[in-house]
């Protein structure tokens, strides 16, 4: 289905949901870019939504711009730089690697390995607990047990 | 020893999600702080004229740039607080005028009062996006040279003039 004719189902099915005049594209690999930066850029009114996804007037307004960008001939990242400087990298939905975001990317994998030696230290301890619990003693006390039977 | 560990764990935990439930996830910091106001070329509320970036510049050492529209019910509730503020003549207040009627906004400020020395008109939201806007009322803290020293997300109360705005005022 082309991007009309889905325009056209969305809006008979919900009325006046897609406000965007549609855009025309020179190629099929611009509205590719188009649609894949769209659902890159967070919309920052509605933020658990991306710039494809919501109706607000500011992401409406900033679809026309990664628009524009692209008929202008602007590259994905000069499109995403543009976006990051008035906005922040919380703009993005895959928030790039640095300082700020090490934790974001490596917490998990710090937390599996933390995880995984808690795991084995206690395993260890339960196994030398279990060895040594049972002394001679111990021994004598249940063979005398078991004996009297 | 490793009975603290999971008291540890938990501690920290909670430290963490304390610290992220006492953040408010709608304010997102501005990377324009620290730079200067980018240029703009907008008519006037009034129609009298086109303004441009040069002309927020203020005479004294700093002036506020003030986010708003008719059709924002939070803009409305910071009113009150910018006419004492363009009463108090401390500090300039110039305006953006986002995405709104010309006849509205004029009419707006006819009705509650106008405490802006100059105010653009930017319906398609130029200016706006390029200051990083994404929502109103935002306000700008920007000095004589017009770099942006400060920026409120929502209405400018009195205790952010006080606490957050005043002091930078006072270094300046």
């Amino acid at each position: 289905m082309n991007c009309k004719s889905l325009l056209v189902v969305l809006f008979i099915a919900s009325g006046a949901v897609c406000a965007d005049s549609y855009y025309e594209f020179a190629s099929a690999e611009h509205e590719q870019r188009f649609n894949r930066l769209n659902t890159e850029l967070r919309c920052l009114v509605c933020q658990n939504q991306s710039l494809a996804d919501s109706d607000a007037e500011l992401a409406q307004d900033l679809r026309s711009i990664v628009y524009t960008m692209i008929q202008n001939g602007q590259t994905d990242q000069a499109i995403r730089d543009y976006m990051v400087a008035r906005y922040g990298q919380y703009v993005l939905y895959k928030p790039p690697l640095g300082p700020a975001t090490y934790l974001l990317w490596f917490g998990p994998v710090i937390f599996l390995l933390f995880s995984v030696i808690g795991l084995i230290i206690f395993v260890r301890n339960h196994q030398e607990a279990d060895a040594d619990s049972i002394d001679d003693a111990d021994r004598k006390r249940l063979k005398s047990l078991m004996d009297a039977k | 020893m490793l009975k603290v560990i999971p008291l540890v764990i938990f501690v920290g935990l909670v430290a963490l999600m304390a610290f992220g439930l006492g953040k408010d996830p709608t304010i997102i910091p501005s990377p324009l702080i620290g730079q200067s106001l980018p240029s703009f070329s907008l008519d006037q509320v009034d129609a009298s004229g086109v303004i441009t970036e040069q002309d927020f510049l203020p005479q004294g050492k700093a002036a506020l740039v003030n986010v708003w529209g008719s059709w924002c019910v939070a803009c409305r509730v910071e009113h009150p607080f910018l006419m004492q503020l363009a009463a108090q003549q401390r500090i300039p207040l110039y305006g953006i005028n986002w995405r709104d009627d010309r006849e509205q906004a004029v009419r707006w400020l006819n009705q509650y009062g106008d405490p802006y020395t100059l105010n653009a008109y930017d319906p398609k939201g130029e200016a706006i996006i390029d200051l990083g806007v994404y929502g109103a009322p935002e306000t700008f803290l920007i000095d004589a040279q017009g770099t942006i020293l400060y920026k409120v997300i929502g209405p400018l109360t009195t205790d952010i003039w006080q606490n957050e705005i005043v002091p930078l005022l006072n270094e300046l």
